[in-house]
């Protein structure tokens, strides 16, 4: 570890034997310069997400209790909690709680047959299209969803043609079910991408060695897959629990602001729809949003423990 | 909504997915195959159709006749170009802060506090769980005004989107070398921390920092929220504006961007896949 000695990072300053310099002194700098790397390495990136992240985030929780003069006040967050606000929430969380359970099984499965597939293209395939699915939303999907599912869309003019056109039977692409079918779009892929490296971690030798002692396919997975992989999967749903309350682009271009959430009531706030003197609200719903979140974080954070023990 | 890419190159460096080596159950089992065929169609469907709606809307006339009148006259709608390139400044600026950021970050703390990527791990996982939106009130409201008139703002709040994934991609790359043995060989040698970042720990990441960069250009190229409430013309923002006009026009850019960055990143891998192939080739006659 001869490096350790002179070893500075990134910002490529080492300390020079100045000519004539006492020793005591130079090794005390070194010294104290050894003690200060790991901080001084850490800084660019503690002060960026501090800037970034910290200060915006404890900007909007501050003024959720703020009102319009600048008063503490905790009417912000009573005027978010009742009525259409509240409506909004609820719808929020129903949504994400749908679009994260069914995209998370329907990905996980894809991504096991994936996974198991011999096809190395198809993998490749997938694993970038599931990158790049996953960050698509907003008009674009907003608009091939409408052509294919919209009341003219080229599926809906398949389906009629045998006679089973599914706005007849109910459906409505801009409702809050049509919603759910949109966000599967980036949901699936999401999914794929967050559960992939979890089912590498399902060794082969498990599985034969179950069978060696006899076991079927179905106890294998009884007691071997499914304890393995349910912190995992259950550490993905909550992710995608995550994305779909947040994601505001793709239900506000598809439904005009005809389903309730909080997102789109955020927006509107800040594009100035709103009664004077409730510009605050914008804030106290992204307040409502982060403390939703948090929930949500620690539960993330108890099972990808438990994660990591069963996977070590 | 930002994603976490996992170690789609390292995989690929490291020969393949591992592979479920369940074969002998698998005949045991037509069932199970029979499943497989259903998956991959249905999934398939799903997620074909409406790229082929997509696609069909943008090579069509307003009669609904093929043409590619569309995809011709993206280039000279009003507007588009300066939508693009603004695009294109953010994409760049976004990609070269990122990496700045976080290459030198991951690899310190993999080389010299492993405790932290504990922490690490949380911070990076945040932008996933604050949603933009969010993110965006507090940064128009805390932003100096300076800032809040150049578009390079939404840069910086790209490069804290952009985060969870490039951060989990810097992070499986760098758990794939053996880092200390190549930075203490290099050290060794008389090499300096600036030309071991270089020549040695930089070739080693190509393909993690390659795929998170495309990612992260394909983040950019996609961001509609924050762009849209912050008032800059971004290609989404663009594309959103242009619809009400032609939504032919429109939907040939999303199309093309979509297809454009999926077949960007699936030439990325497939190529860096054969040269480390051709390269673990080498080292092993030896």
């Amino acid at each position: 570890m001869t490096f350790d000695e002179t070893a500075t990072f990134g910002q490529g300053f080492t300390v020079p034997l100045a000519e004539g310099a006492d020793l005591p002194k130079q090794a005390r700098l070194e010294g104290l310069l050894r003690g200060v790397r790991p901080t001084l390495a850490m800084a660019p990136f503690v002060i960026y997400t501090f800037l970034g992240l910290g200060i915006p985030t404890a900007a909007v929780v501050e003024l959720a209790f703020r009102s319009q003069s600048g008063k503490l006040t905790l009417g912000n967050l009573s005027t978010v909690t009742q009525g259409t606000y509240r409506l909004g929430f609820e719808n929020s969380i129903l949504l994400a709680a749908i679009t994260s359970v069914l995209p998370g099984v329907l990905g996980l499965f894809l991504a096991y047959t994936i996974q198991t597939s011999r096809s190395g293209l198809l993998r490749r395939l997938v694993a970038t299209a599931s990158g790049v699915l996953a960050n698509f939303g907003g008009i674009n999907l907003t608009f091939i969803f409408i052509a294919t599912l919209g009341s003219t869309g080229f599926l809906t003019a398949w389906l009629s043609a045998i006679r089973l056109n599914p706005w007849h039977y109910g459906f409505n692409l801009y409702s809050f079910f049509g919603v759910v079918i949109v966000y599967m779009y980036f949901q699936i892929p999401l999914m794929v991408l967050v559960i992939t490296p979890a089912l590498g971690g399902l060794r082969p030798a498990w599985r034969e060695a179950a069978e060696n002692l006899g076991a079927s396919s179905l106890s294998y997975w009884r007691t071997v897959g499914v304890p393995v992989l349910l912190p995992s999967v259950l550490g993905g749903m909550l992710l995608l629990f995550g994305s779909g309350f947040a994601a505001y682009a793709t239900a506000d271009t598809l439904t005009a602001g005809t389903v309730t959430l909080v997102p789109i009531q955020i927006g509107e706030v800040l594009n100035g729809n709103v009664i004077s003197g409730q510009e605050n609200i914008g804030y106290a719903l992204g307040f409502g949003m982060l403390v939703v979140l948090s929930i949500t974080m620690i539960l993330y954070g108890l099972v990808r423990r438990r994660a990591s023990r069963w996977l070590r | 909504m930002a994603a976490i890419i996992p170690e789609i190159a390292v995989e690929e460096v490291q020969g393949g997915v591992p592979h479920v080596h369940g074969d002998p159950a698998r005949r045991r089992m037509p069932r199970l195959r029979a499943w497989r065929g259903v998956v991959l169609v249905l999934a398939g469907a799903y997620f074909l159709l409406p790229l082929y709606a997509g696609l069909r809307f943008s090579f069509q006339n307003d009669v609904g006749r093929w043409s590619t009148y569309a995809v011709a006259a993206i280039p000279h709608q009003t507007g588009f170009m300066a939508a693009f390139y603004l695009s294109l400044r953010l994409a760049a600026v976004t990609t070269v802060l990122t990496m700045v950021l976080m290459v030198p970050t991951a690899t310190y703390v993999h080389l010299k506090l492993p405790k932290m990527r504990r922490v690490l791990d949380f911070v990076t996982i945040l932008p996933i769980v604050i949603p933009p939106i969010v993110l965006i009130l507090g940064v128009l409201h805390a932003a100096p005004l300076w800032l809040r008139a150049s578009p390079y703002l939404l840069s910086l709040a790209y490069v804290i989107l952009a985060l969870p994934f490039v951060y989990r991609s810097l992070d499986a790359g760098l758990s794939a070398i053996d880092l200390k043995t190549l930075v203490e060989a290099s050290r060794s040698l008389g090499g300096k921390w600036i030309s071991t970042l270089r020549h040695v720990i930089l070739p080693n990441l190509r393909a993690a920092i390659l795929s998170a960069t495309v990612l992260t250009i394909a983040l950019v190229l996609g961001e509609f929220t924050m762009a849209s409430l912050d008032l800059w013309t971004t290609l989404p923002v663009w594309i959103y504006q242009f619809s009400q006009l032609d939504a032919h026009i429109a939907t040939a850019v999303s199309m093309l961007s979509l297809i454009g960055t999926w077949v960007l990143l699936t030439v990325i891998v497939s190529v860096d896949r054969s040269q480390s192939r051709r390269t673990r080739r080498r080292t092993g006659t030896l």
